[in-house]
């Protein structure tokens, strides 16, 4: 709870500075940092310490401080409750908490950190579909077992798919698999920039079975496109 | 009694941007610069264009026409009338448009629900979809807040990184595209609000006795926001103009709320894997203190995941009794539907959750006849006596 970091105690403090030393590595991480007033703009103005044990200073605190016990800690936790709003970018010094707890994240998925891998329990299908065709939400999730809170309407909306589809003016927005339609060219291009920027490898670090189903779909079209993977690799 | 934004504007300090006391160097200058070192295209600006101004008083452009339509995932798969309106206020103002299918999601919702991804992998999508644009001589209208921020971010990341630039010009060269970078990033609702008198002029229906609260969207706003529209006469120039100006232009009576600049709840992960987080946010921060300080027969906003949450978010909160049952919907829709657009056909609202009866009822439109000619179109369809319903159907 809140910057207790007794849990992780048995962490050998080298791993801790290893990950803060990716974090530190990245470009964006001295841009969204300059210090702190310690005026609580960030905390006043951010939805998930209304609902959350989570607070944007404590995270911009830890890193300014360089205190790789509390940052571990954070990017354990805190970080997957934050809402990504950026909010929190109306600090009277520059700072960009939200944009530093991206960066935070993206170093615990790299890594394959447990804590992202529990975070990211779930979310697996949705990486499937952004990543594999494109388009991040489509209108066939909208089923009553994905949405039961949203009441009867998604139910109404699922059996009436087919036809309501049909029935939109726009040409591209007849499809219930993706949210429009995606030409198989632009969709090659996509899976091209995943294998080169290493987000393959990303996923592979949290999720190997979805890493092989993605791996499965996208070979085989970036081969039939001329693309070599291994001309993809990163430098 | 709501407290409207005239009162707002009128008891508040008026602030004048003035660029001229801007440090630093505008972003634009930045484009156009490393176009004239040769890194990338600089996509202009096509005429007609609008000049408004950012939050910094600088004047931005705003396309009016040949637009390439950057749709946005959560409006096409789950509000589509959302789109839709965007694409008939093109149609019915006589401004040409491209709907491409060599488009992808900028993917950022997913970047910032998950982090599966880097600043590599999002530059490069972003060209791509630039190069795309270009390629086909229109430039680009992005309908998502997120893609809109994030392309901003992306634009900032690319200008302040050589070695960045060097990692996407890579990709961008297997796909054989060119490096593009848009000389303004423009948000659907800019475009909207630079055609709203002309949106005015053509209105079909009273709405002077309607009452809407407006949420803006924090990723339109506060990502990079000095590239966001303001006007001194919205506000005091202290919040930004989209959205607002166009109400009033319409004529719909805005009212203020104290939670205005709070987000909806979204949380990009939360909203589809942890909702109870958005769901109690955006009913105990937004729908009802808009209820208890304003009670506005419908809110509007100008992003995907703000009519998704806000919408969505009031269905399992009735069944605690809390104030809730307030209609959601974006501008465009309701510019659509106060020129005169079907509120089922154009407007797909039969895929929002909280109910627009009333909303419609208030706004003059009979949407029990409406439905009826909705109903007709599926069971048409069902017959198999017409495939698609087209555009040529929409009007009718």
């Amino acid at each position: 709870m809140g910057c207790d970091t007794s849990k992780y105690a048995a962490v050998p403090l080298a791993e801790k500075l290893r990950l803060f030393e990716q974090v530190k590595a990245d470009e964006r991480f001295s841009h969204g940092l300059y210090g702190c007033y310690e005026c609580g703009v960030c905390v006043a103005v951010c939805p998930s310490a209304r609902f959350y044990d989570f607070s944007p200073r404590w995270i911009a605190q830890a890193l300014a401080r360089e205190d790789a016990d509390l940052v571990y800690k954070f990017m354990n936790e805190d970080v997957w409750d934050c809402s990504q709003c950026f909010s929190c970018d109306k600090c009277p010094r520059g700072n960009s908490p939200g944009g530093l707890i991206t960066i935070l994240r993206e170093v615990a998925v790299r890594n394959g950190l447990k804590s992202a891998k529990d975070a990211l329990e779930g979310y697996g299908r949705i990486i499937y579909k952004i990543l594999s065709t494109g388009t991040q939400v489509a209108p066939d999730m909208l089923q009553p077992n994905a949405f039961p809170d949203w009441g009867p309407h998604v139910k109404e909306i699922s059996e009436n798919l087919e036809w309501w589809r049909r029935a939109l003016p726009p040409e591209t927005l007849h499809t219930t698999e993706t949210s429009w339609e995606v030409s198989e060219q632009t969709l090659r291009e996509l899976y091209l920039i995943w294998y080169a920027s290493g987000v393959m490898e990303m996923i592979k670090e949290v999720d190997e079975g979805l890493h092989m189903i993605l791996t499965d779909v996208m070979e085989e079209k970036l081969e039939e496109a001329g693309f070599a993977l291994d001309a993809t690799a990163q430098d | 009694m709501p407290i409207d934004a005239e009162g707002v504007a009128k008891s508040s300090r008026v602030f004048h941007r003035d660029p001229e006391t801007v440090k630093s160097v505008p972003i634009r200058e930045q484009v156009l610069e490393l176009e004239a070192r040769g890194e990338w295209i600089a996509q202009r600006v096509p005429e007609p264009y609008a000049e408004v101004a950012n939050k910094l008083g600088r004047a931005k452009k705003i396309p009016l026409a040949r637009t390439w339509h950057h749709k946005s995932c959560g409006q096409c798969g789950h509000i589509p009338g959302y789109s839709t309106s965007i694409f008939w206020l093109h149609r019915k103002l006589g401004l040409d448009y491209h709907d491409p299918r060599d488009q992808t999601s900028c993917t950022a919702w997913n970047y910032y629900a998950s982090a599966t991804s880097n600043p590599t992998a999002q530059a490069a999508v972003a060209l791509r979809n630039f190069a795309a644009a270009y390629e086909s001589g229109y430039f680009p209208l992005i309908h998502c807040a997120t893609s809109y921020g994030h392309y901003k971010e992306v634009r900032e990341e690319l200008i302040g990184s050589q070695k960045l630039r060097d990692q996407v010009r890579r990709i961008m060269d297997m796909m054989k595209k060119p490096m593009v970078m848009p000389e303004e990033i423009v948000h659907y609702s800019e475009w909207v609000h630079a055609v709203r008198d002309r949106i005015a002029a053509r209105k079909v229906l009273d709405l002077s006795n309607v009452v809407a609260t407006v949420h803006p969207a924090c990723h339109y706003h506060k990502l990079v926001a000095e590239d966001a529209i303001y006007d001194p006469d919205i506000y005091g120039g202290q919040r930004t103009a989209t959205v607002t100006a166009t109400l009033k232009a319409l004529g719909v009576q805005v009212a203020d709320y104290s939670t205005w600049f709070d987000c909806c709840g979204f949380g990009f992960r939360h909203i589809l894997v942890q909702r109870d987080f958005s769901r109690s946010f955006a009913v105990q921060r937004k729908i009802e203190v808009m209820k208890d300080e304003a009670n506005p027969d419908v809110t509007v906003t100008h992003d995907t995941g703000c009519v998704t949450t806000l919408d969505q978010s009031q269905f399992a909160a009735r069944a605690h009794q809390r104030r809730v049952g307030i209609p959601v919907l974006s501008e465009a829709q309701l510019c659509a539907l106060a020129m005169g657009a079907h509120p089922y056909r154009v407007c797909q609202l039969h895929w929002h959750n909280t109910d627009t009866r009333k909303l419609l009822e208030k706004m003059g439109i009979d949407h029990e006849a409406r439905w009826r000619e909705f109903e007709a179109d599926v069971a048409r369809l069902k017959r198999g006596e017409i495939q698609f319903l087209g555009w040529e159907d929409a009007d009718v």
